[in-house]
């Protein structure tokens, strides 16, 4: 179809008029919108993890139920896909993907990274995952397993990745700092 | 590099990216990559279309699978949303092709 | 027929993509692959019928572990891949 192939930039121009005039998308709700998704930020999976770390019953919780557990921090969840939360161990590591196109814990991470969403990361996930890792410099210690979370249906997953050694005593605030998205995809771990 | 498996010949949809053997040795870009006005603005827009039940993920998710493979690789992510969003109003009725056409010949 | 955790389970290995236009969530390199139900996740609307606005059932969803050397040739032996995959793509497996 023809129309489909129209430059983007035209296509999004006429799309926004379209929808201005239908009363379907203003051009306010678009800019709230916009305003609205640049605060979901990684800071917010972060809190959950440096919580998780401080909090065994908010790890008990976080890992039954991670759409409540950020709910009960204050983060946006109504209307939004259930939040699956995968428990890293000295024994076991986890990596999210989505090879069918980039489902990605918005909610707590915010947008997802290009590399997320690339035809190399979707595809080497799941057949060359500590090849992948490699890419961010990422070897697992000797006997850590490795399990990829492929995201096919309609949860979104985010990790909670082992607290780093000498930590001991850090305030919650000061956790959160070590937390990077890489790490809650399962490409990084936290360092200090 | 990966051998060739059986299953590297089965029918798979060109969306269905596991273990593609055409990426196994591409590299990953790692680096950040700003988004742009066009992204964000066609991100919310998806967004909208969803909370006001005009047009669900699944519906979005089949737009770009339906995206001829060329097209698919060649647009940007945000790209592929768009013509989505496009194609799954069309085919809903809630624009028309003539709407649109005067929208872009305007 | 509802899914236990521990059972073994076999995903169908069907291609509707040979036989037309549809929205399948079971990636291909899962089809006819073995694994492990890890946990029921819920009912969702079948995407498959979600995708074109037709009616979608509420369906059972489950996390599935295969064994991921086993589905290359290749690989780290323990580790895994884990998909969501629903009910009606999943039989029970003898083995």
């Amino acid at each position: 179809m023809s129309l489909l192939e129209a430059d983007s930039d035209r296509l999004l121009a006429a799309l926004r008029g379209l929808l201005a005039e239908k009363g379907i998308a203003s051009a306010e709700e678009i800019a709230a919108t916009v305003s609205a998704t640049d605060a979901a930020t990684p800071a917010q999976g972060a809190r959950m993890v440096a919580k998780a770390w401080t909090d065994a019953a908010f790890r008990t919780f976080m890992l039954a139920d991670g759409t409540r557990a950020a709910t009960s921090l204050g983060i946006p969840m109504r209307g939004l896909p259930p939040l699956g939360v995968l428990e890293n161990t000295p024994r076991m590591h986890h990596l999210v993907v989505c090879t069918l196109c980039s489902c990605y814990p918005r909610a707590v991470l915010g947008y997802p990274p290009f590399w997320y969403k690339s035809a190399a990361y979707r595809a080497r996930a799941v057949r060359d995952p500590r090849g992948l890792l490699a890419e961010w410099g990422t070897t697992l210690p000797a006997g850590v397993q490795l399990t990829v979370v492929d995201s096919t249906a309609s949860y979104r997953w985010m990790v909670l990745p082992l607290r780093p050694a000498a930590t001991a005593g850090w305030s919650e605030a000061e956790l959160a700092g070590v937390v990077r998205p890489g790490d809650m995809i399962g490409v990084t771990v936290p360092t200090v | 590099m990966s051998q060739e498996l059986p299953r590297d010949t089965r029918p798979r949809a060109h969306h269905d990216l596991g273990g593609a053997p055409k990426y196994m040795c591409m590299p990953v870009d790692t680096e950040p990559h700003v988004l742009s006005a066009f992204d964000k603005d066609v991100d919310a827009i998806r967004q909208i279309l969803g909370d006001k039940e005009i047009m669900s993920t699944d519906e979005l998710r089949r737009g770009i699978e339906a995206i001829p493979e060329t097209d698919y690789h060649r647009l940007t992510y945000y790209q592929r949303w768009l013509r989505s969003i496009t194609d799954t109003l069309l085919r809903k009725g809630v624009l028309t092709e003539a709407e649109l056409r005067a929208a872009l010949g305007a | 027929m509802t899914l236990a955790p521990g059972m073994r389970v076999r995903v169908r290995d069907d291609w509707p993509e040979t036989r037309g236009t549809c929205h399948i969530r079971t990636p291909h390199y899962l089809r006819g692959e073995r694994g492990v139900v890890l946990a029921w996740l819920g009912e969702f609307p079948n995407p498959e019928d979600a995708a074109f606005a037709r009616p979608a059932a509420e369906t059972p969803l489950y996390h599935v572990r295969f064994d991921q050397p086993s589905l290359w040739g290749q690989g780290t032996p323990g580790d895994a891949v884990v998909a969501e995959i629903f009910g009606h793509w999943l039989e029970e497996a003898d083995t």
